[in-house]
C-alpha cells in the first residue's frame, strides 16, 4: 500500500470509528500521533497513522474488526514504558491504547484474585489490595507507571520474580480481544481450565496474538517479615560468591540484585542513596517470609556475606531505610543519565552461576572497544542489565555501544543463556532470534502465530525477523502470498 | 514389550516404535508423516487411558527408552531430561545434591513426558506452581518429524513464544515431548503436616479460609473425604528450617482447632489419586465448599460411593468412583458434578472411566477457546494424526 493509500484508509477508519468510540478517542492531528511515536525504547520511533482510546472490550473489539475489514494493521499499547519497542506502532496503522481502561473490578480476597482493566497500573493493584493483607508479586521497576496490559504482553518480571514467579504465573484468566475480531476468555478466577493452555500462550506474546481486555490476577498474602541488607564488596567476583554461597545453601531469598562501581557511582549522583563508599559490587539481599524462618535464614546470609568478603553490612531497620536500599538499585537505568549523555539498556540472562566469568569478560569487551558499561542485575536468577554508556554527538560511538551491546547479548547465548530476561524482544531483538533459535524452532512458534492471527494484522514486524506466511507449506514456494501482494508482509 | 501395553484403552495399536535417540524418534514421525500414519506417543503407560481413547493408533510410539537425566547444574538449580525418566528415578539423582523437582508424583511410575503431557501436578502447586510454571525449555518433535526447541535453560527467559505451556497438558496431540528442562528448588531442612478431621463443607471453608490468610506460608493444603457424607480430613504441609517449621505448625494447629494432630509424615491418602475411575473438578477456591456440598448430594442420589480429595488451597478436587461403579449413575454424576463446578467458576473433566460411562458424557466437556485449539492443532498437526481424539473437542 502506498504512503497516500494508507493514510486514506486510517482517515477512513477513523471516520467510522469516530461515532463508536467518540470524538475525544480518535486522534488523527499529525502533533498529536506524533507524542505515540515510540515506547520506552526511543531509539526507534515510527508515527502511527491513527491512535484510538477504547474504554470497554466492546470498542476495542469494534476497533480491532474495523482494522480486519480494512486491512490495516493495529498495535496494542498499555503505558508505553516496555524496553524492547513492542509498542512500536506502524506508519499505516492503528494503535490501541489501552490507558483508558483503569478500573480495578474488583479485589476478590476470599478467592485470592483481583479483576482488573488492562490500564490499570501494576503498583495500583497493590495498593489496592494493601488494606486486606494482600499484594500482586510482579513488580517491574517501572511499576508505578506501567499498566498490567503491558505486563501481560510482555510477560514482565521484577526483583522479586526470583521467588515468585513473573507474569504469567500470576494471571489465572485473560478476556482477549483475537486478531479475528472475537472475545475469548482465556482461565478466570478458577486455574486448570480444560483444552490447550492458550492463557500461557498468550501472556508474553508481546501484543502479537491479541489484546486483553479485564485481567484476572493472583493476590499473595503479604509475607509476615521482610529483612533486607545492602551488603558492600570490593569486587563483583566476591559479590558473586556470595551468591553462589547464599543459593548453595539451599536458600531462595525473596530479591538478589547486583550493582558495580559503576552503577553506584550513577545512582548516587542521581539519588544519593548513600551506598557505600569505595564499594566495588553491592548486593541487596531481601528475604521475605514467616518470621521465624526469615530471622533464622537472615542471620545465615549476612555470614555468607562476610566469609565472602563483604566489608559492609546494613539491615534495613525499617521500611523506610529498605525503600532507600531500594531507591538506589530501581533507579539505576535512569541514573546513568547522570554520568553519561546516551545509554543503552541491555537485557541478557545467563546461567548464574556463569556470572563472574561473564562480568570478566563484559570488562574485557569494555576495555578493547572504549566503551564504558555499567553493571546492573538480578544476581540470582542471572539476569543481566549491563548499561552501555556512550555520546551520541561524537561520531561513530552510537554504533560502537550498539556493537559491545549486541556482543553481550553473544555471551548470553554462548554461556547458554538468553537474549532476553523481561525487556522482550519486540521492535529491538528480533534480529537476534536466530542466534538463540534454529530457523525450525522461529517457524514453528510462528505456528501458534497463524493459529491466532493468519491475517498478520496484530502488531505485526515483532518477535521474528522474518514473519512466516501463513497457510504456507516450508520448504516450498508457491506463487506470491496474497499478503505479500496486498503489501501487508514481505518474504525476506 | 508386552501386547497388553500395545493395547491403547482398547484401541489396538498396529505397531509399537520404541527409539532409543532423539533422532531415531524424528526419523519414526518423518515416516509416519510420508505414510499418513497416526502416532500415539507414550511413557511409561500409566495414563494412556486418560482422556478420550485414540482414534486409531497406527504407530505407538514409546520412548520410555530416552531415559537419561542429560544434564543437572546443580548451582544452576537447572536439570535437563529426556521424557522416559521416571520421576521417582528423578527425584533420588536430584536428592544426592539435596535439591529436587517440585511436582508430586501422584500417579506411581509415572515419567516425566507423561506428567508434561498430562500437567498432572500435586499438592506442593499450592507453593511451588504446577508443572508448566516449573518447565523452562522443552525440546518437540513436530509431527512433521522436526525436531524443535522453545525456552531454554535459564529461568528467566522471555524470548520467543514460550510454546512449553502449549505442550504441558495436550496429550502428545502436538508433538512428541523429547526433552524438557526443569527449574528446581532446595530439599527443605524439615517438613511437617498438620492434620485434622472436621465435621462439614462449611468447617472445612473456614479451615481453608483461614490458613490461606494467615502468614505461615503452608506448601500445600490438602483435603480428603473418602465417603460421600463423611467427615473431611484437612491436611497442611510445611516445610523451611526446624525452627521455622515448629512454630508454623503451631500456628496452624491453633487455627485448625483442638483436633489437630502435628506429625512429620504425611496422612496415607496425601499425594495419592482416588480412583479407578477419576473426575477432575476446578472450583474458585472460595466455592470448594458448596463444591463439596453438591458432589455429597449428587453421590446421593445417584446412590454411588465416592472419594473425594484434592488441594483446596487452589480450588483443584478429585473424585474418584470404583471400577464396577454403574455406568448410567456414573454418567449422571458426572453431569451433576460438572453443573456444580460451573456454578463454582470451575470445570469437571473425567480423567479416566470405563468406555461404557465415556459413550454417556463427554469426557473433556465444554471448552472455552476451542475453535483457537483447533487452529492451533490444524498448525501443528494438519493431518491429525498426533493422538488423535484423545483431546478436548476430538482433537
Amino acid at each position: 500500500m502506498s504512503a497516500a493509500a494508507a493514510s486514506g484508509a486510517a482517515l477512513a477508519l477513523a471516520e467510522r470509528l469516530r461515532p463508536l468510540l467518540g470524538p475525544d478517542a480518535v486522534l488523527t492531528d499529525r502533533a498529536q500521533l506524533r507524542t505515540y511515536e515510540c515506547d520506552g525504547l526511543a531509539q526507534f520511533r515510527v508515527t502511527p497513522a491513527l491512535v484510538v482510546f477504547p474504554r470497554t472490550a466492546a470498542q476495542c473489539q469494534a476497533v480491532v474488526r474495523a482494522c480486519i475489514d480494512a486491512g490495516v494493521p493495529y498495535v496494542a499499547r498499555g503505558s508505553g514504558t516496555g524496553l524492547s519497542g513492542g509498542a512500536l506502532p506502524r506508519s499505516d496503522g492503528v494503535l490501541i491504547v489501552t490507558a483508558q481502561m483503569r478500573t480495578i473490578h474488583q479485589i476478590d480476597v476470599a478467592n485470592q484474585r483481583a479483576v482488573v482493566d488492562p490500564g490499570v497500573i501494576n503498583l495500583q493493584v497493590t495498593r489496592d489490595a494493601t488494606p486486606h493483607g494482600y499484594y500482586y508479586a510482579p513488580d517491574p521497576s517501572s511499576q508505578q507507571i506501567c499498566s498490567i496490559g503491558g505486563n501481560v504482553a510482555e510477560n514482565s518480571g521484577g526483583a522479586h520474580c526470583l521467588k515468585y514467579g513473573f507474569t504469567v504465573n500470576h494471571v489465572t484468566g485473560c478476556e482477549v480481544v483475537t486478531p479475528d475480531g472475537e472475545i475469548v476468555q482465556m482461565g478466570g478466577k478458577a486455574v486448570d481450565s480444560p483444552g490447550y493452555d492458550l492463557l500461557g500462550a498468550f501472556v508474553g506474546s508481546e501484543g502479537t496474538l491479541g489484546i486483553t481486555t479485564r485481567v484476572t490476577v493472583r493476590l499473595l498474602r503479604a509475607p509476615e517479615a521482610v529483612q533486607t541488607l545492602l551488603a558492600a564488596f570490593h569486587s563483583t567476583d566476591d559479590a558473586g560468591t556470595a551468591v553462589s554461597a547464599i543459593i548453595g545453601a539451599g536458600v531462595l531469598p525473596a530479591a538478589v540484585e547486583m550493582m558495580d562501581a559503576l552503577a553506584i557511582e550513577a545512582a548516587e549522583a542521581a539519588v544519593a542513596c548513600g551506598y557505600p563508599e569505595g564499594a566495588g559490587a553491592v548486593l541487596i539481599v531481601e528475604l521475605d517470609g514467616p518470621a521465624a524462618e526469615v530471622d533464622h535464614t537472615f542471620a545465615a546470609v549476612q555470614k555468607h556475606c562476610r566469609d565472602h568478603g563483604a566489608f559492609e553490612i546494613r539491615v534495613a531497620a525499617d521500611p523506610v531505610q529498605r525503600a532507600l536500599f531500594w531507591k538506589g538499585r530501581k533507579s539505576a537505568f535512569a541514573a546513568v543519565g547522570r554520568i553519561s549523555p546516551d545509554y543503552i539498556v541491555q537485557d541478557g540472562v545467563i546461567p548464574r552461576t556463569a556470572l563472574p566469568e561473564v562480568l570478566r569478560r563484559i570488562a574485557a569487551l569494555s576495555g578493547e572497544r572504549g566503551v564504558r558499561v555499567a553493571n546492573v542485575f538480578h544476581a540470582g536468577d542471572g539476569n543481566l542489565h549491563p548499561l552501555v554508556l556512550f555520546d551520541d554527538a561524537i561520531e561513530g560511538q552510537g554504533e560502537q555501544a550498539e556493537e559491545v551491546s549486541g556482543a553481550i547479548l553473544d555471551l548470553c547465548i554462548e554461556y547458554g543463556g538468553s537474549i532476553t530476561g523481561e525487556h522482550g524482544v519486540g521492535s529491538d531483538k528480533a534480529k537476534y532470534m536466530p542466534r538463540m533459535f534454529t530457523e525450525v524452532d522461529l517457524d514453528t512458534m510462528q505456528m501458534l502465530r497463524c493459529a491466532f492471527d493468519p491475517a498478520g494484522l496484530c502488531n505485526p514486524g515483532k518477535i521474528f525477523p522474518t514473519p512466516r506466511l501463513c497457510g504456507e507449506v516450508p520448504g516450498r514456494h508457491k506463487e506470491a502470498h496474497p499478503l505479500v501482494q496486498a503489501g501487508v508482509a514481505d518474504v525476506f | 514389550m508386552s501386547s497388553d501395553i500395545a493395547l491403547i484403552d482398547g484401541v489396538q495399536a498396529a505397531a509399537v516404535a520404541r527409539p532409543g535417540s532423539q533422532d531415531a524418534v524424528a526419523e519414526v514421525l518423518r515416516t509416519a508423516a510420508r505414510d499418513k500414519l497416526t502416532v500415539v506417543p507414550c511413557g511409561a503407560g500409566t495414563k494412556l487411558d486418560w482422556g478420550c481413547p485414540p482414534r486409531s493408533a497406527d504407530i505407538l510410539l514409546d520412548v520410555s527408552a530416552l531415559d537419561a537425566v542429560v544434564e543437572h547444574v546443580a548451582g544452576d538449580l537447572v536439570v535437563r531430561v529426556q521424557p522416559g525418566v521416571r520421576l521417582s528415578s528423578l527425584a533420588v539423582e536430584l536428592a544426592r545434591a539435596n535439591q529436587r523437582l517440585a511436582i508430586d508424583g501422584v500417579v506411581p511410575g509415572s515419567t516425566v513426558g507423561g506428567i508434561v503431557s498430562t500437567a498432572l501436578s500435586g499438592p506442593s502447586r499450592l507453593l511451588y506452581g504446577t508443572v508448566r510454571d516449573l518447565l523452562i525449555g522443552i525440546t518437540v518433535v513436530r509431527a512433521d518429524g522436526a525436531v524443535t526447541h522453545s525456552g531454554g535453560k535459564v529461568v528467566k527467559n522471555v524470548a520467543g513464544y514460550d510454546l512449553g505451556k502449549l505442550y504441558t497438558g495436550a496429550y502428545g496431540s502436538l508433538g512428541v515431548i523429547t526433552e524438557a528442562i526443569f527449574r528446581l528448588h532446595p530439599v527443605p531442612e524439615a517438613a511437617a503436616w498438620v492434620v485434622a478431621d472436621l465435621p462439614d463443607e462449611r468447617a472445612v471453608g473456614t479451615a481453608v479460609a483461614a490458613v490461606l490468610d494467615s502468614q505461615v506460608m503452608a506448601s500445600a493444603l490438602e483435603i480428603c473425604r473418602p465417603a460421600p457424607a463423611g467427615p473431611i480430613t484437612v491436611a497442611v504441609l510445611l516445610e523451611g528450617v526446624a525452627p521455622g517449621v515448629k512454630a508454623r505448625s503451631a500456628a496452624v494447629s491453633a487455627l485448625l482447632g483442638s483436633g489437630a494432630a502435628t506429625g512429620d509424615e504425611a496422612p496415607s491418602w496425601w499425594s495419592v489419586l482416588p480412583g479407578p475411575i477419576i473426575l477432575k473438578l476446578t472450583a474458585e477456591i472460595a466455592l470448594v465448599p458448596p463444591l463439596l456440598r453438591g458432589l455429597r448430594e449428587a453421590a446421593a442420589v445417584t446412590r454411588l460411593a465416592v472419594d473425594v480429595r484434592g488441594s483446596a488451597g487452589v480450588g483443584v478436587l478429585f473424585a474418584g468412583l470404583a471400577a464396577d461403579a454403574d455406568p448410567e449413575a456414573t454418567g449422571r454424576f458426572v453431569l451433576a458434578a460438572r453443573a456444580h463446578c460451573r456454578d463454582a467458576g470451575g470445570f469437571a473433566v473425567l480423567l479416566r472411566a470405563p468406555a461404557a460411562v465415556r459413550a454417556r458424557v463427554d469426557a473433556w466437556g465444554p471448552v472455552a477457546g476451542l475453535s483457537l485449539m483447533r487452529r492451533l492443532k490444524d498448525e501443528f498437526d494438519p493431518d491429525h494424526r498426533m493422538a488423535p481424539g484423545r483431546f478436548v473437542g476430538g482433537l
